[in-house]
């Protein structure tokens, strides 16, 4: 860093554990899904990531979600908060200080983000949480004998997973792009076929509000098909937060291609030329007139050829399209928790946690909004409670049944506040980044840069995660020895 | 779970015939039928408990209160018999695992199981009680013998506990974040013959603490008992809390147990 905190440079050595043998996915998580995001959110003009993986008596691991970017959000937020510190700027100044302001930007790590604005993110959260509001609060909880911290987290992640070619110099045996296909009934209402497949996502509500908006049709009115590998065409499925951006914009293609055979069926029956037809509000319309026909019509008509060009067009009205995309996508935010930790007994207690998110243009806000709390709940858990135990003499699993293996309940976390911030992804048709995994990659940070704020007047400065009552009491009684 | 056959008798008489044929005691089965799935106990016959009706039921009985075994949790934490003699015990019973354990968990099973981190053992030890069985009466400072070892003798069966009414009372747990069990807990009590503290989650079974007995009927408050210290050294170790850990929980549970008596 220079004197002003500005970054200059990084350099990142890691041990992975790959557990005993070689899963699917396990040599990618700590190398291409983590290395390249080891610039976060900043400028930094040079950045050296060296990774060795290892092999160990543990369980093989694979991806969790997030693979790779909770680890590399993680390392590098701890890092930046701690340089904050180090030179005697404010978690928020530090990271304003070094965000990324141009877009697209080239990132050392190989990564091109396409857009995004991290300062509105910031500026936002820090309404969310009421940091104005946060010395008055430490003061109520030290009256109470307790001590109150507040972490930043402001992270970036790589995913809508990916273009083929990249996956293919990367090493990988599969292409990575997915198939959608749009079958229009004679009814006027739609099957879409999908290789996304929906394990608690929603698709079925999302891509069914794509397709319905599209074509002025009611959700209803829309089945999506997805998981049975002998109806839809070949697709390659759902993780890395890729099915919106991926699979919906296979979708979109499918709809653009239904559009234009469409406006040719509706032209013919309206006696117009092609190129004066419009479609918007489930209507085609010619330009200049107020001669129209409905979305329904034109369905019926393509299955009931009488009056069609057939001529110049098949009967019918049913299209596939394959989308390949061009790049990642990046979607990014900032997260601020604020805890409570009782020194008496090294309980930490989550007061409050905030996000805001740049997902580019989503569609559902119910869906996107559980998605952020199912990951932020699963990335506190891994700050707080959960932690796969091996006995260092035999190699014994300790951690064996839920009544030793600690997992979040929603007892332990209080409602979190969620805002939003929308820099569409420029590269594919909906402007979508996705948001399954964010939460967890952003969370875990966040706790434990709030428990060393806490902790910090104690003269604690380092703690891993989980940050059980055993660990915080212990490394508090070693900082009052020293 | 390995087979086995279920007997349901409906008397202690009939009860007591199959437990002595080699029949194994079923009370609320959250400890026996985890560990039969697990394949760490089988049993070849079980005989439930839970059809005989004089086994169950809260009374006050003089300065005491009459808790039969197979009074599930979840009314110990309910009654307002008990609320009204013994407060801290109706809490106590309301912090048992989670609401499924507690609406199926007993006391008797939980006294008979005696298991090192089990809240009951602590409120009994502190209390005084006694263990009543179908043959005997056993006071509580005889009955826990160790690890999962206590008075019983092959074929037993507790009928019920007696709590004398103390003065104050309370009870403070440290709850291991998985399990929900005690990590630590303490049960504070004070009669007319001074004060006992009990703790349990320390790892070899219930214990009375003596330092902290003699501290707190000198002076029962928080700061007395903030004075005492606990030995680590007979404390167990384990990947929730080292043996100092608990050690420091101890008091400070017994410090806000004492704060909560007072209250």
């Amino acid at each position: 860093m220079d004197k002003d905190g500005k970054f200059l440079a990084a350099r990142f050595h890691t041990h992975a554990n790959l557990g005993a043998y070689l899963s699917t996915f396990a040599s990618a998580i700590p190398t291409y899904l983590y290395g390249t995001l080891l610039a976060g959110q900043y400028a930094t003009p040079q950045v050296y990531v060296e990774v060795d993986t290892w092999f160990t008596h543990t369980a093989p691991v694979d991806a969790y979600r997030g693979a790779g970017r909770p680890e590399a959000a993680y390392l590098v937020e701890r890092l930046v908060t701690r340089c904050g510190w180090d030179m005697g700027l404010t978690q928020d100044e530090i990271r304003k200080r070094n965000f990324v302001t141009q877009f697209p930007y080239q990132t050392p790590v190989a990564l091109q983000y396409d857009t995004g604005d991290f300062h509105a993110c910031m500026n936002e959260v820090q309404k969310l949480a009421d940091v104005a509001g946060f010395d008055a609060r430490r003061k109520a909880s030290g009256a109470k004998g307790l001590l109150r911290g507040m972490g930043y987290s402001s992270y970036i992640e790589a995913c809508g997973l990916a273009p083929s070619n990249l996956a293919g110099a990367l090493g990988a045996r599969a292409g990575l792009f997915e198939a959608g296909e749009v079958r229009v009934h004679p009814t006027g209402s739609v099957t879409v076929f999908t290789g996304s497949h929906s394990h608690g996502q929603g698709h079925e509500t999302t891509f069914a509000q794509l397709v319905a908006a599209r074509l002025g049709l009611d959700p209803s009115q829309v089945e999506i098909v997805h998981g049975d590998t002998g109806r839809i065409p070949f697709g390659l499925g759902t993780y890395g937060s890729r099915s919106l951006s991926v699979g919906g914009s296979a979708i979109m293609k499918a709809l653009d291609k239904i559009e234009a055979k469409a406006k040719k069926i509706a032209a013919h029956l309206m006696e117009a030329s092609d190129a004066d037809i419009e479609f918007s509000g489930g209507e085609f319309k010619v330009k200049g007139t107020d001669m129209k026909i409905p979305f329904a019509q034109v369905a019926l008509t393509a299955y009931v050829p009488h009056n069609y060009p057939l001529d110049k067009l098949e009967p019918g009205l049913n299209e596939t399209a394959f989308y390949d995309p061009t790049n990642f996508t990046y979607p990014a935010g900032t997260y601020i928790c604020e805890v409570e930790i009782d020194p008496e007994t090294g309980v930490v207690r989550v007061d409050r946690f905030s996000c805001v998110d740049d997902f580019g243009v989503i569609i559902n806000p119910m869906i996107v909004e559980g998605q952020v709390q199912g990951g932020v709940i699963q990335g506190m858990g891994q700050a707080l409670y959960e932690h796969g135990i091996y006995d260092k003499e035999s190699g014994q699993l300790l951690t064996g049944s839920y009544m030793d293996y600690t997992m979040p309940r929603a007892a332990n976390f209080p409602n979190i506040q969620i805002g939003r911030v929308c820099t569409p992804c420029t590269h594919n048709p909906i402007g979508s980044k996705g948001c399954g995994e964010a939460g967890a990659i952003g969370a875990p940070p966040a706790v434990i840069n709030a428990v060393l704020d806490a902790l910090k007047p104690l003269g604690v400065t380092e703690i891993d995660m989980p940050a059980t009552p055993d660990r915080v009491w212990a490394t508090i009684q070693q900082a009052k020895r020293a | 779970m390995y087979a086995f056959t279920y007997e349901r008798p409906a008397t202690q008489a009939e009860a007591l015939k199959l437990v002595q044929g080699g029949g194994k005691l079923l009370a609320g089965g959250q400890t026996l039928l985890a560990s039969m799935k697990l394949r760490l106990a089988a049993p070849e016959q079980l005989v439930d408990l839970g059809g005989i009706k004089e086994l169950s039921g809260i009374r006050k009985e003089g300065n005491a209160l009459v808790i039969g075994a197979m009074t599930r949790h979840c009314d110990v934490a309910e009654s307002a018999v008990v609320a009204g003699a013994i407060p801290a015990l109706a809490r106590l019973a309301s912090g048992i695992g989670d609401k499924q354990v507690r609406a199926r968990g007993t006391i008797g099973g939980s006294v008979a199981n005696d298991d090192p981190a089990a809240d009951y053992l602590a409120a009994l030890l502190a209390l005084g009680a006694t263990v009543h069985t179908n043959a005997r009466s056993i006071a509580a400072d005889d009955f826990f013998q160790g690890l999962f070892t206590t008075a019983l003798d092959e074929g037993e069966i507790i009928t019920a506990l007696s709590f004398p009414i103390p003065s104050r009372a309370a009870y403070m747990k440290f709850p291991q974040p998985a399990s929900l069990f005690a990590l630590i807990g303490v049960f504070v009590a004070q009669t007319g013959a001074g004060v006992r503290v009990a703790v349990t989650g320390g790892g070899s079974g219930v214990f009375r603490h003596g330092a902290m007995e003699q501290a707190l009927t000198a002076s029962f408050t928080p700061v007395a008992a903030a004075a005492v210290k606990t030995d680590a050294g007979e404390l167990s170790s384990d990947l929730h809390g080292s043996s100092s850990y608990r050690a420091h929980l101890v008091g400070v549970m017994t410090q806000r147990a004492v704060a909560q008596a007072l209250a």
